[in-house]
């Protein structure tokens, strides 16, 4: 898309225009041009304006939390003293009080990625893999597919939790006209709650993910399938030995911001089972914004939320490696460019 | 030899045949999962339009009757304890203004990034795209307290201004000038254009889909941010739609008909925005995995 427009938009004279309304000193530094050189100060101006949000508010709390985190920080107390590793030690200690709700908070995010993670690699995998050829209509579904994800996750939660309702909702309706168990609690019981969790959350975001794989889809060159067609593959092999060497790319990012945004799951156990049965599906987000936010034991929260963030590191870390290993030359020289 | 041309033409009007038949199964699979996908959302939109009785009638039916316009009545009334209407303003305020302003930084420290040469160009780059990999939730924490300290608590501008801060929007922005064809501002520059007016009047009229689908995405971000709203605005009249309808539900645990209205309200604009950029919206998921 970008070199179509770049060369659609080039009116020759379009270029030439600023420099008329230019006063004559800036013409001679002009000449100075072509070694593409500027200013020091240049490139700081233009990223002050970002640079200031970006160092308020991304690396300037990144800091704060490790310092709220070595302090026993309740927000509406005026005394905020410090407490070294305390809040640390206390999420590994089994006989504290946040050890129980926060690796039962940590246990329920697991389950919720364990589970969420793979259909959500898998699916919109399979969609995008039907519609990567043209057919009429193929815009419209994919438009179809990928409206629920603009809604945001306060109107499906609010508008899910109504069709699972178990006495009046639309789901155990037509389960009840299957022939199969109508009366499921699919907001207030596990497994259920499980299974609504996850489902809603594949519906609501199966269209992002099969997007991104329909733009790699469409990277790779048809050359590569005819010369496997040739070779004797079958659509399997083509698969195996086409597709998913040509996704891998893809496939890592994917990867990753399935598994981070899982992992970040909060509006959905929010408003659709409000972390119940009792704390089960209440997960490790939904405790830390409640320990910190709610009840301000903001020192706690910082301490969870970077004991998560370890988690998260660590996970995203191993699935560079696991997709780095196998192309570190081309992944490199990528990274370079 | 006609024989032979005879045979090559059958099998290939097998394999047409074969295909067709393909892409009707596949037409039909798909069309299946199409339907799965819209009909909660249209069932949203039916349940709205019902009476408070004929919206947990079982059975459940796909058409209003009476089709009553009560329960928007209801939430849009002014002077209720959750002003539906004023969580509309709120929340097109917020958003439209987060993403003038994401637009604006973003593109403006990206040009930089992707054309000119300078000391620190690097580290800036690999911090701002190291923080896409940071999880949000630990900002939330020091971020309260610092939009506290700043006076922001419980009002729009807490919405505003610290999200703008997109890593994202940086990264993509980059992304598209680094493949602007260089030539056009190196005439400009010849010819004593200074890097801004460059920057104003010959790369962005060419950025102009980058940043129209920036402005998209920042917008829906913005418009469905919903963590973040609804520990930090907690009188009823400044907040936004999302955090609103968490509101409304504790209010009204079963009327599932205001329910549905309010969220019909919250889906709305977002959904027009998508009907009709859908391109913008779509091209733009999909290229920042593919330079991803």
């Amino acid at each position: 898309m970008s070199t179509k427009v770049g060369e659609r938009a080039l009116p020759p004279g379009r270029a030439r225009r600023p420099s008329a309304s230019e006063p004559e000193s800036q013409k001679k530094r002009g000449v100075r041009a072509g070694t593409r050189q500027q200013g020091i100060a240049t490139p700081w101006l233009f990223l002050t304006p970002y640079l200031l949000l970006f160092g308020s508010f991304v690396i300037l709390p990144a800091v704060l939390g490790v310092w709220i985190s070595f302090h026993s920080w309740d927000y509406t107390l005026p005394n905020k003293p410090f407490v070294g590793l305390d809040n640390y030690v206390a999420l590994f200690s089994p006989g504290s009080t946040v050890f129980g709700p926060f690796w039962g908070s940590m246990r329920a995010t697991g389950i919720f990625t364990v589970l969420s993670v793979p259909l959500l690699l898998i699916v919109p995998l399979a969609v995008a893999l039907l519609m990567s050829k043209k057919f009429p209509g193929r815009d419209f579904l994919r438009a179809i597919y990928f409206a629920p994800y603009v809604l945001g996750v306060a109107v499906i939660s609010v508008l899910w939790r109504y069709l699972l309702d178990n006495n009046i909702g639309l789901v155990n309706h037509y389960l009840g006209l299957l022939g199969l168990p109508d009366d499921t609690a699919w907001t207030t019981t596990t497994p259920a709650a499980w299974v609504a969790l996850v489902g809603v959350t594949v519906w609501w975001t199966l269209g992002f993910n099969a997007v991104i794989y329909l733009a790699g889809l469409q990277d790779i060159p048809t050359e590569l399938y005819e010369a496997a067609r040739v070779d004797g593959a079958g659509p399997w092999m083509q698969f195996l030995h086409v597709t998913i060497p040509g996704l891998k790319p893809i496939l890592s990012f994917i990867t990753i911001i399935t598994l981070l945004a899982s992992a970040n799951m909060f509006g959905q156990s929010y408003l659709m089972t409000q972390g119940g049965p009792g704390r089960e599906t209440r997960t490790a987000i939904y405790q830390i914004a409640d320990t910190g936010l709610r009840n301000f034991q903001m020192g706690s929260a910082a301490a969870m939320s970077y004991v998560l963030t370890v988690f998260l590191m660590a996970i995203s870390a191993f699935v560079f490696y696991i997709f780095r290993e196998k192309q570190p030359r081309k992944l490199k020289k990528e990274a370079r460019s | 030899m006609s024989n032979f041309t005879a045979t090559v033409r059958a099998a290939s009007r097998a394999r047409r045949a074969r295909r067709r038949s393909g892409n009707i199964t596949r037409v039909v699979v798909l069309g299946a999962i199409a339907i799965a996908f819209i009909s909660p959302i249209i069932f949203m939109i039916v349940t709205s339009l019902k009476t408070r009785a004929d919206a947990t009638a079982i059975p459940p039916s796909w058409i209003p009757d009476p089709i009553s316009l009560q329960a928007f009545a209801s939430i849009l009334a002014p002077g209720t304890a959750t002003p539906v209407l004023q969580w509309f303003a709120n929340s097109m305020v917020a958003a439209a203004l987060n993403a003038t302003l994401v637009v604006i930084t973003a593109s403006l420290a990206a040009y930089p990034l992707a054309r000119m040469q300078f000391r620190g160009k690097n580290f800036v780059f690999v911090i701002i795209v190291a923080t896409l990999l940071v999880p949000p939730v630990i900002l939330v924490i020091p971020n309260y307290l610092i939009v506290s300290e700043l006076g922001w608590l419980n009002s729009l501008v807490a919405i505003i201004v610290p999200t703008a801060a997109s890593a994202f929007g940086v990264f993509f922005m980059r992304q598209f000038f680094v493949g602007l064809p260089v030539e056009l501002e190196e005439a400009a520059r010849l010819d004593g254009a200074n890097r801004f007016v460059i920057f104003t009047q010959v790369v962005l009229p060419l950025a102009k889909p980058a940043l129209a689908t920036l402005a998209l995405l920042a917008f829906l971000g913005n418009w469905n941010d919903f963590l973040w709203p609804v520990y930090v605005l907690f009188s009823p009249e400044v907040q936004t739609l999302p955090a609103g309808l968490s509101t409304l539900q504790s209010a009204n645990a079963v009327r599932y008909d205001l329910l549905m209205a309010g969220a019909v309200v919250a889906s709305v604009p977002v959904l027009a925005l998508f009907i009709f950029l859908q391109r913008f919206i779509i091209e733009g998921v999909s290229r920042s995995g593919v330079k991803g």
